[in-house]
C-alpha cells in the first residue's frame, strides 16, 4: 500500500481524538481537540461510552434494590451515593434516623472522602507525571478500603447505608481502626505535600492553568471542590446541613485563584477537615443504641424481634418480598459528594417501585466546564483540567 | 594466527566490540531492571519480583516477550523510514559508547597491547557529540513516519527538545576543554589528576560546577527523562513518538534509551568526576584495596540475603553469586595490591561506580518529580540553560585567558 506521508493539510489545524482510550481521561471520556500545533482552538467532551441506563433501571427495582446501583454511578465516593438515595426516600417517606446511625453515616461519608479525595490527588499527580504520589496515596486507600470490608463486607460497592440506617451493626473495634488511621494519616497527607505544594514544577504546571472564573462556574452550575477553588464558599454540608452536619465544627475550604493549584489546595484542605469531622464523629458515636429506625412497614426490624415476634416477622418478609411503599409524592435531596453537589430527585406514585429517579450528577455537570478551562492552552493542560474536575465516568453516563 | 598478525587492529577491535557489546547489553537490560527496583522502593512497593529471585530474570523475560510480539506495521506508515528509525536511534546510541574509555591500563589481546577503549580518537569527543547529535533523526523519523497524530506530536516535541538542549549540553563542556585543552578523554581525564589541599581530587567538578549543573541537566532532557520525558509524556501523549511501535522495535527504542542513558553518565564521569581516578590522594595505599574489599562484603551481603531470602530460588541462586563475587574479590587482593590485575581492576571500578552513581541519580529523579510542560521546557533550555551555560564558558574563558586556571 503506497501512501506518501507528505499529504499537505487543507488547514492548519488538526483533529485530535483524546479518548476513549487515553491513559489520562480517566475512564472512557473522550475529547475532540482541535489543534494548532499544540495549542487547544476547540475542545468537546463526548459521553456516554460508560452509559450503563441506570436511571432506567430504578424504576424496575424496590426501593431497596435501587442502593447498590447508586454504589456503581460514582465508585469513588459510593457513600455518598448511598447516602444521598436513602436520605431522598427518608424525606419522602418521612422516617427519623436514630443518632447514632446518623454520626455513623456522617464518620463514613467524611471517611471515603478522603479515600475518593486520594484517588483523585494520586491520578492527577501521576497524569502530571509525579509516579510516586500515586502509588503512595493508593497505599493509603488500601489501608481504607480494608476498614470499609470490615464494617460493610465489601472493599468498595460497600451499600452499607439503608433507608432508615444502616445494613448491620458496625463490628467491635472499627472506631479505633479508624482512629488509628487517622493519626498516621496526617503524616502522610504531610508527605505528599513534600513531593507537590511547593515543587517548582508542579507550580509551574498548576498555578494559572485551568482557570475557572467564579461567575462561568456559578453560570455552568459547577460545585463541589471545584467551584470552591475559585473563591465561592458553596458547601451543602453547611449551606442545607443533612444528616446531623449541623452539630459538627469544621471549615470549608476555599481558595480565590480558580486554577488548578487552587483546587488542589482546597482538596488536600478537605482531606484535614474530613479527618477533623472524622474524630469530632467517633467521639460522638455511642457504642449502643439502634442503627436502624423502628418504623413499621419501612425499615425491616431487627433480627431479634423478627426472630422472636411473629409481627416482626410479618414486616421482615414484606419489606424483603415487596419492598416498601412511600407514600406517592416528589423529593429532592441534594447532599455534598467530594465531587460535588449530588441530588437525587425520587418521584413516587405509592408503589412499590420508584416512578422516576434523576440523579443531579456533580461529575456530569463540571465536566461542561472542560471547554472553559482548556481553550488556548496547551494539551499538557488539557491532561491536568481534567484531571482538576475530578470526573468519574460512571457518574457521567450513570 | 598469522592473520592477527597481519591485522592486529581489526582482530583486537573486533574482540574488544564483542565483549563491550555482551556488558553494554548486559548492563542496558539490568538498568531496566535496575530503575525498576529503585522506583519500586522509593514507591514503597516491590517492583520485579517472580521471574527468577528479585525478579533477576524480568529482563530476559521481557526480551523474550518483545521478541515473540507481533509486529504491527501500521498500514499508512512511510515504511522505509518507519522501519530505519528504531536501528538508527539504537545503532548510533551504541556506536557512541565506542569512544568511551574505562580505565588507564593498557592490557594484551592475544599478545596484542590495547587499551580499554575500542576506539582511540583525539577528536573523541567532537566525535561522540556528532553521532548522538544524529541520534535525534531516529525520533524524529519515528514520530512522522507513523502517520499518526500522537507520533507525530511526539516527534515534534522530541526533535525540538532535542535540538534546544543539545546547545546547552555542548556549551556545558566547553568550560572543560577549555581547562582540558583537549578534545582527547585520556588527557581530560589526565588533567583531573592530582589533589587540591592534598585531599580534595581535582576534578572538573569543582572548578565547573555551573557547567556540571547544565550539562546533567541537559543530559536528562537530551535522554527524554523526567522531569523532560515529554516526548513520550505517557498521559499526554500516550507514548509519543514510539506510540505505533510495537515488538522488538520498541524494544530498540527502549534500548537506546537506556544506552543514551548510559552515554551521557560516561560522559559526566569522564569530563567531571574525574573518569577513572580515585578519589583518595595516592599516598593512602590502602584504597587499592577497596575493589576487591567491596566485592567481598557485597558477596557476603548476597550469600546473607540469600539465605534469609523466602524464595526458595533466592535462596540458590543468591549465595552462589555471593560466592563468585568474593572468589573474583579475592583474586583482586589475593597478592597484595601491587599485583597487575589488582591494578588494572582499579580504573573500571572507580569509573563504573561514578557511573552507576549517576544512574541512581536518575531513577531518583524519575521517582520524585512531576513533569514539565512542553513551553516551559523550552523556555527553561533556552532563557534559562542556555544563557547558564554561556556564562560559565565566558566566565571560564576569562580565567584560562588569564591564566588563572589551576
Amino acid at each position: 500500500m503506497a501512501s506518501s506521508v507528505l499529504t499537505v493539510p487543507e488547514s492548519r489545524t488538526m483533529v485530535l481524538n483524546m479518548g476513549p482510550q487515553h491513559p489520562s481521561t480517566h475512564g472512557v471520556l473522550r475529547v475532540i481537540l482541535e489543534l494548532d500545533g499544540e495549542i487547544v482552538l476547540k475542545a468537546e467532551p463526548v459521553i456516554g461510552y460508560l452509559h450503563t441506563g441506570i436511571e432506567k433501571n430504578f424504576e424496575k427495582l424496590t426501593y431497596s434494590q435501587c442502593i447498590p446501583l447508586t454504589d456503581r454511578m460514582d465508585y469513588l465516593a459510593n457513600l455518598s451515593n448511598n447516602l444521598g438515595f436513602c436520605l431522598a426516600v427518608e424525606k419522602l417517606a418521612d422516617i427519623e434516623v436514630p443518632k447514632r446511625a446518623q454520626y455513623i453515616r456522617v464518620l463514613l461519608t467524611e471517611f471515603s472522602r478522603i479515600a475518593s479525595h486520594l484517588v483523585w490527588l494520586g491520578t492527577h499527580a501521576i497524569d502530571l507525571g509525579a509516579m510516586s504520589v500515586f502509588l503512595y496515596c493508593f497505599r493509603e486507600r488500601e489501608e481504607m478500603l480494608k476498614i470499609l470490608e470490615a464494617i460493610s463486607g465489601q472493599r468498595m460497592m460497600t451499600s452499607y447505608f439503608r433507608i432508615g440506617g444502616l445494613a448491620l451493626e458496625p463490628p467491635p473495634g472499627y472506631l479505633e481502626w479508624i482512629s488509628k488511621f487517622l493519626d498516621t494519616f496526617a503524616g502522610h497527607l504531610a508527605e505528599y505535600e513534600d513531593l507537590l505544594t511547593e515543587n517548582p514544577i508542579w507550580k509551574l504546571r498548576t498555578q494559572g492553568v485551568g482557570v475557572l472564573k467564579l461567575e462561568d462556574g456559578i453560570a455552568m452550575a459547577v460545585s463541589g471542590p471545584s467551584l470552591r477553588g475559585s473563591g465561592s464558599d458553596y458547601d451543602l454540608r453547611k449551606y442545607f446541613p443533612y444528616s446531623s452536619y449541623e452539630e459538627f465544627d469544621f471549615k470549608v475550604a476555599t481558595q480565590t485563584a480558580g486554577d488548578v493549584y487552587a483546587r488542589y489546595q482546597v482538596r488536600l484542605e478537605e482531606m484535614r477537615q474530613s479527618a477533623k469531622i472524622c474524630r469530632q464523629a467517633i467521639d460522638r458515636i455511642p457504642s449502643q443504641g439502634p442503627f436502624r429506625a423502628e418504623v413499621r412497614g419501612l425499615v425491616p426490624p431487627s433480627r431479634e424481634e423478627m426472630k422472636t415476634s411473629i409481627e416482626g416477622l410479618i414486616y421482615h418478609f414484606k419489606i424483603w418480598t415487596e419492598g416498601i411503599t412511600p407514600p406517592p409524592g416528589e423529593v429532592y435531596q441534594a447532599i455534598e459528594s467530594p465531587r460535588g453537589e449530588i441530588g437525587f430527585y425520587v418521584c413516587s406514585d405509592g408503589s412499590n417501585r420508584p416512578y422516576r429517579v434523576k440523579v443531579r450528577a456533580p461529575s456530569f455537570v463540571n465536566l461542561q466546564a472542560l471547554p472553559r478551562l482548556v481553550i488556548g492552552k496547551l494539551i499538557a493542560d488539557v491532561v491536568a483540567s481534567i484531571g482538576t474536575i475530578d470526573i468519574v465516568l460512571g457518574e457521567v453516563d450513570r | 594466527m598469522e592473520f592477527v598478525t597481519q591485522h592486529p587492529v581489526l582482530v583486537v577491535s573486533l574482540i574488544k566490540i564483542a565483549i563491550a557489546l555482551f556488558v553494554v547489553m548486559t548492563a542496558l537490560a539490568y538498568l531496566t531492571w535496575f530503575e525498576r527496583k529503585v522506583v519500586a522502593r522509593i514507591q514503597s512497593r516491590w517492583g520485579p519480583y517472580w521471574v527468577g529471585p528479585h525478579g533477576l530474570l524480568q529482563p530476559l523475560a521481557d526480551g523474550i516477550k518483545f521478541l515473540f510480539k507481533e509486529d504491527v506495521v501500521p498500514p499508512t506508515a512511510d515504511k522505509v523510514a518507519y522501519l530505519l528509525a528504531p536501528f538508527l536511534a539504537l545503532a548510533l546510541a551504541l556506536t557512541t559508547l565506542a569512544l568511551v574509555p574505562i580505565g588507564p591500563a593498557t592490557i594484551s589481546i592475544l599478545g596484542q597491547p590495547t587499551q580499554l577503549v575500542i576506539s582511540h580518537s583525539p577528536i573523541a569527543l567532537i566525535l561522540l557529540f556528532a553521532i548522538s547529535s544524529v541520534g535525534v533523526y531516529g525520533v524524529m523519523l519515528a514520530g512522522w513516519s507513523s502517520n499518526s497524530k500522537y507520533p507525530l506530536l511526539g516527534g515534534l516535541r522530541s526533535s525540538a527538545q532535542m535540538i534546544s538542549y543539545e546547545v546547552s549540553l555542548t556549551l556545558s563542556v566547553v568550560g572543560v576543554l577549555l581547562l582540558a585543552g583537549s578534545f582527547d578523554f585520556y588527557d581530560i581525564v589526565g588533567h583531573q589528576a592530582g589533589h587540591w589541599f592534598h585531599f580534595l581530587p581535582s576534578w572538573e567538578i569543582f572548578p565547573q560546577f555551573l557547567g556540571f549543573i547544565c550539562y546533567l541537566t541537559a543530559a536528562i532532557a537530551e535522554t527524554n527523562r523526567v522531569p523532560f520525558d515529554l516526548p513520550e509524556g505517557e498521559t499526554e501523549l500516550v507514548a509519543g513518538f514510539h506510540t505505533e511501535y510495537s515488538s522488538f522495535k520498541f524494544a530498540m527504542f527502549f534500548m537506546a534509551e537506556y544506552g543514551n542513558m548510559i552515554t551521557v553518565s560516561c560522559l559526566a564521569t569522564l569530563l567531571f568526576l574525574g573518569g577513572w581516578l580515585s578519589p583518595f590522594p595516592d599516598r593512602w595505599s590502602w584504597q587499592l584495596y577497596l575493589p576487591g574489599a567491596g566485592l567481598i562484603i557485597g558477596g557476603l551481603a548476597l550469600i546473607v540475603g540469600g539465605l534469609r531470602s523466602v524464595q526458595w530460588n533466592a535462596k540458590a541462586v543468591f549465595p552462589v553469586l555471593g560466592l563468585v563475587c568474593i572468589g573474583v574479590g579475592y583474586l583482586c587482593t589475593l597478592h597484595g595490591a601491587t599485583h597487575p590485575v589488582a591494578k588494572a581492576v582499579q580504573g573500571p571500578f572507580w569509573f563504573i561506580s561514578k557511573v552507576f552513581l549517576l544512574l541512581f541519580f536518575y531513577v531518583w529523579a524519575r521517582g520524585t518529580l512531576p513533569r514539565f510542560r512542553y513551553d516551559q521546557l523550552m523556555s527553561f533550555g533556552w532563557k534559562f540553560l542556555l544563557p547558564l551555560s554561556l556564562i560559565n564558558l565566558v566566565g571560564t574563558s576569562i580565567f584560562v585567558v588569564l591564566g588563572w586556571h589551576p
